[in-house]
């Protein structure tokens, strides 16, 4: 079994090697040699908060994913738009590969993510040296950067402007679902996941 | 400045959770924290990175000449590229989209293209100037990578709500999903690339 050094700290960036340095509130490291960020003292959030947000982040998500985003009006036909609506649009207009991808960063990734860190945060509580944390965590790790949420509500002012050209818009519930579901994602993000594998036992150094 | 690297000290970082472990003389070491197989460098970064980006780069090609977007009316139907989108934008007088749908669908994607393109031509010829220009860089490029996503959402939304039955209809052209393709192999390729690569030569060097 290789040997845990966690009084050590090499940069993901450059590889330059440091002692762990101890830091002050609001405090960040940088790395000396490449000045890539390395480390920053955790926002004062405990798992139990994180949790909090996590759950209102997840209820945001599905009231953003379900309900309809704007009503339009042009020519006295009226109608609504969903963000799942118009991914639908595409599957049955045979743009599948536009609608998988929307699908898979606008809903997809985020729900897993989402799902994945509810069971993490109530798992990590009781038994933080589960196999399944370990999982969890890569987890979330790897569908972090896919899911593209604030992407997602810059795209649909966008789409707003244009459209308030031809049709009158009326917004939706799940615009404001939208905007406040990227200020909570955001928040959440901003959490390092490293100070959550902080929280896992190293095993016992061999003699 | 010269400063201790982890691989010159025979250790490794992991880079699931961070952790600096001694891989002590066995050949396969995994994390002792979180069970990932230990690398020094990422597998075969370079190689993985130009298939990418060369990839990325074919598709930039159809992405930007087939029609993302197709307008059906009663009277006529137009076709739009990613750059017509663009002149429309700046003609129905909204510049500063015009402006922001530039940067993010046509300028990042290229820009990220080139420089990494640069950034492995560097990293492969161990050229040491600029080493923090670049890792600069590198970490830019990181970042900016997920708006380009921007114009996709944009389709989607825009073919949703344009739906007013035979009066006008709105639906994504073969564009959209080239131009999809190009921004998802970029980040890919982002992320197959090790920046301590840009460190490694020129450190052997002096």
């Amino acid at each position: 079994m290789p040997k845990p050094l966690p009084a050590l700290i090499a940069c993901p960036h450059c590889d330059a090697l440091y002692r762990r340095p101890t830091l002050g509130r609001g405090e960040r490291a940088r790395c000396a040699r490449c000045g890539a960020p390395l480390y920053r003292e955790a926002i004062k959030l405990d798992p139990d908060h994180l949790l909090a947000l996590v759950i209102a982040a997840s209820i945001t998500l599905v009231i953003a994913n379900l309900s309809p985003v704007v009503r339009l009006s042009a020519s006295g036909i009226t109608h609504s738009a969903s963000l799942i609506g118009s991914i639908g649009v595409l599957w049955d207009e045979g743009r599948v590969l536009t609608a998988m991808l929307a699908f898979a960063t606008t809903i997809a990734f985020p729900v897993a993510e989402l799902g994945a860190f509810t069971a993490l945060l109530i798992l990590i509580r009781r038994e933080p040296g589960s196999p399944h944390v370990a999982a969890l965590l890569r987890g979330i790790q790897a569908v972090r950067p896919w899911g593209m949420t604030e992407v997602f509500m810059l795209g649909i002012v966008v789409a707003l402007v244009k459209i308030s050209h031809t049709a009158q818009v009326i917004p939706g519930v799940a615009l404001f679902a939208f905007a406040a579901l990227t200020i909570l994602l955001t928040l959440i993000i901003s959490y390092d996941l490293k100070a959550l594998w902080a929280l896992r036992p190293l095993p016992e150094a061999e003699p | 400045m010269t400063l201790p690297t982890a691989h010159a000290e025979g250790l490794i970082l992991c880079e699931t959770c961070g952790l600096v472990c001694d891989p002590g003389r066995e050949p396969h070491p995994h994390c002792p924290r979180c069970g990932t197989t230990l690398h020094a460098r990422k597998v075969d970064s370079i190689r993985r990175t130009w298939a990418l980006l060369i990839a990325a780069a074919i598709l930039y090609v159809p992405a930007n000449l087939l029609p993302v977007m197709s307008t059906y009316t009663l009277f006529n139907t137009s076709h739009d590229t990613i750059m017509s989108g663009i002149v429309y934008f700046w003609n129905t007088g909204s510049p500063d989209l015009a402006i922001l749908i530039f940067a993010v669908s046509i300028f990042i994607p290229l820009a990220k293209i080139l420089c990494m393109v640069l950034l492995l031509i560097a990293a492969q010829y161990g050229v040491d100037k600029g080493l923090r220009q670049r890792a600069l860089m590198f970490r830019v490029i990181e970042f900016v990578g997920r708006w380009s996503m921007l114009d996709i959402f944009v389709i989607t939304m825009t073919v949703g709500m344009v739906r007013f039955r035979s009066l006008a209809t709105i639906d994504a052209g073969p564009g959209a999903a080239a131009f999809g393709a190009v921004v998802v192999l970029t980040m890919i390729a982002a992320h197959t690339f090790d920046p301590r690569l840009i460190w490694d030569r020129s450190e052997k060097k002096s």
